[in-house]
């Protein structure tokens, strides 16, 4: 006997993946509208809120983007444990608002800045970035944020400011891995002023059009493309203008592994491993890395007068 | 125990064995080993033959302290499980993560200390799965056939040392590995004391 199946589904029936999202961030509006009318809590702590007005912005790749599961399901954020699915796992006890960054140091105008002062500070721009991580994977990154820059005109360096430090939150009751000695806690990163200024430097506050997830580095980070990931501190609270070199977490964890820079570079390599390639989350074959990680034409010239080994 | 029983013991204990493997070919097929899947594929095979060479080390110290001298005659399955596993392990390292790139495989070897102590483990592995058959231990004699596999020591040492070299700041599992071969291997050295007291029990 012939058993008729149904027909499969037509192409019409299916809901286009916008709607689709779109269904659930209604769902989620809704729940963190109702949850906020209940706790009488503000309605800037619904977990991924749409950030809306932004605009494309320069620099852009045009390669594929990496699946929004795995940018916020594959991460490095040592606060909330060592493994790559631990901050997706614990990063909920984060709590992004209230949120405040101190600016602080040689600057003329220091000062607390709130999140929701930082978030109107410059227009909301589209960057579609590449992310190299020191591990040798990678991945395409569209960013919602705004030049750092735009926040140091603002608060106007003085001429002795050579360097910026960037300093992590560092509160075990939001942050469970800060239990684990891992790093030398707060996790602190640095970069050079002109790097800082540089018009693909980011202050991020959202990927693929909401605020950021938590354990991308809620609710303000920075992200510096032709750098290995680790160089774009997450969750920052203090942003300190400095004159000497500031040490970061990972120089003082492995000075031999981690050097100031850590620009992008195949040609040297990782004390321990190869740095020539890189698979891209979502491809089989590994790819060859590219100098600065392609952003060469942007920034090589910061660099025309370093010895790249010496200063990795 | 009898015979039969003991052959139902060691079947299910094989298929155990295999369970591992299994469970990762079924993370590949349904693309549940996460965002990097050729990673945790090779780390995951990689993770099996030390832990069998673990589980094969802890034989001798079980049958000694519990008594249980049917486990010895399970002892060659579960090194040539941790062989079987270290295989896989080097081949998804040469296959997936490689692509059989054989430049940067060598330069792999020869520059990067991690990999080249887990090279070497691997290599010394071979002649031991090689003499593990009933032909093997008698055309070397037993006592020959003893000194060669007292090789799997310096195996599993170096087993430990490749994990502890590769992972990139948090050395938790590494140490606990480490700990237990200290373990296994420090009972072997206690052991091999002589002790006056000990001749008198006798």
């Amino acid at each position: 006997m012939l058993i008729q199946h149904p027909a499969d589904i037509r192409p019409s029936e299916i809901t286009p993946a916008e709607v689709y999202r779109g269904r659930r961030e209604f769902i989620r509006a809704a729940g963190g509208l109702a949850l906020a009318a209940g706790l009488g809590a503000r309605v800037g702590e619904v977990a991924a809120a749409k950030l809306t007005g932004s605009r494309p912005g320069p620099f852009g790749t045009r390669e594929e983007m990496t699946p929004w599961k795995d940018v916020t399901g594959y991460n490095n954020f040592y606060e909330f444990g060592s493994d790559k699915e631990d901050p997706a796992r614990h990063a909920g006890s984060l709590r992004p608002r209230p949120w405040t960054v101190r600016v602080e140091g040689l600057v003329r105008r220091p000062g607390d800045y709130d999140i929701d002062t930082l978030l109107g500070l410059a227009p909301l721009e589209d960057r579609i970035y590449r992310m190299r991580c020191v591990e040798g994977w990678s991945m395409v990154i569209p960013w919602v944020g705004y030049p750092l820059d735009a926040l140091i005109r603002r608060v106007e360096p003085l001429g002795s400011a050579r360097y910026l430090e960037f300093t992590t939150l560092n509160d075990r009751a939001q942050m469970p891995g800060l239990r684990y000695p891992l790093l030398d806690w707060p996790y602190t990163e640095g970069l050079r002023l002109d790097e800082a200024r540089h018009p693909l430097t980011l202050l991020a506050v959202g990927l693929y059009g909401e605020t950021l997830p938590n354990q991308n580095g809620a609710p303000v980070r920075i992200v510096v493309p032709w750098k290995y990931g680790f160089k774009s501190a997450k969750s920052i609270v203090s942003i300190r203008f400095v004159e000497k070199q500031p040490l970061s977490a990972w120089m003082k964890a492995a000075p031999r592994e981690y050097g100031f820079y850590s620009n992008v570079n195949p040609e040297v390599d990782h004390a321990r491993w190869s740095q020539a390639k890189e698979r891209r989350i979502g491809e089989f074959f590994k790819r060859k890395t590219l100098m600065y990680n392609g952003y060469g034409e942007q920034v090589a010239r910061m660099y025309s007068n370093l010895d790249l080994r010496r200063y990795f | 125990m009898s015979s039969r029983h003991f052959q139902w013991l060691k079947a299910s204990l094989f298929l155990l064995c295999l369970g591992p493997l299994a469970s990762l070919i079924y993370g590949v097929l349904t693309d549940s080993l996460g965002a990097n899947p050729i990673e945790a594929l090779t780390r995951g095979l990689g993770d099996w033959a030390l832990r069998f060479l673990l589980i094969t080390l802890a034989v001798t110290p079980l049958r000694r302290l519990a008594g249980l001298d049917w486990l010895l005659r399970l002892r060659r399955m579960l090194g040539l499980f941790a062989f079987f596993y270290a295989c896989l392990h080097f081949t998804s390292y040469l296959w997936l993560d490689q692509f059989f790139d054989w430049a940067e495989i060598g330069k792999d070897i020869v520059k990067r200390p991690f990999i080249s102590i887990g090279f070497a483990s691997f290599l010394l592995l071979i002649p031991l799965a090689i003499t593990s058959n009933n032909a093997m231990i008698r055309r070397l004699g037993g006592r020959r056939w003893r000194q060669l596999h007292r090789v799997v020591y310096a195996i599993a040492m170096f087993a430990v040392l490749h994990y502890w070299w590769m992972v990139k700041q948090d050395i938790t599992q590494p140490v606990l590995y480490a700990v237990a071969l200290a373990g296994l291997l420090g009972v072997r050295l206690y052991w091999a004391i002589p002790r006056a007291g000990a001749v008198r029990e006798m």
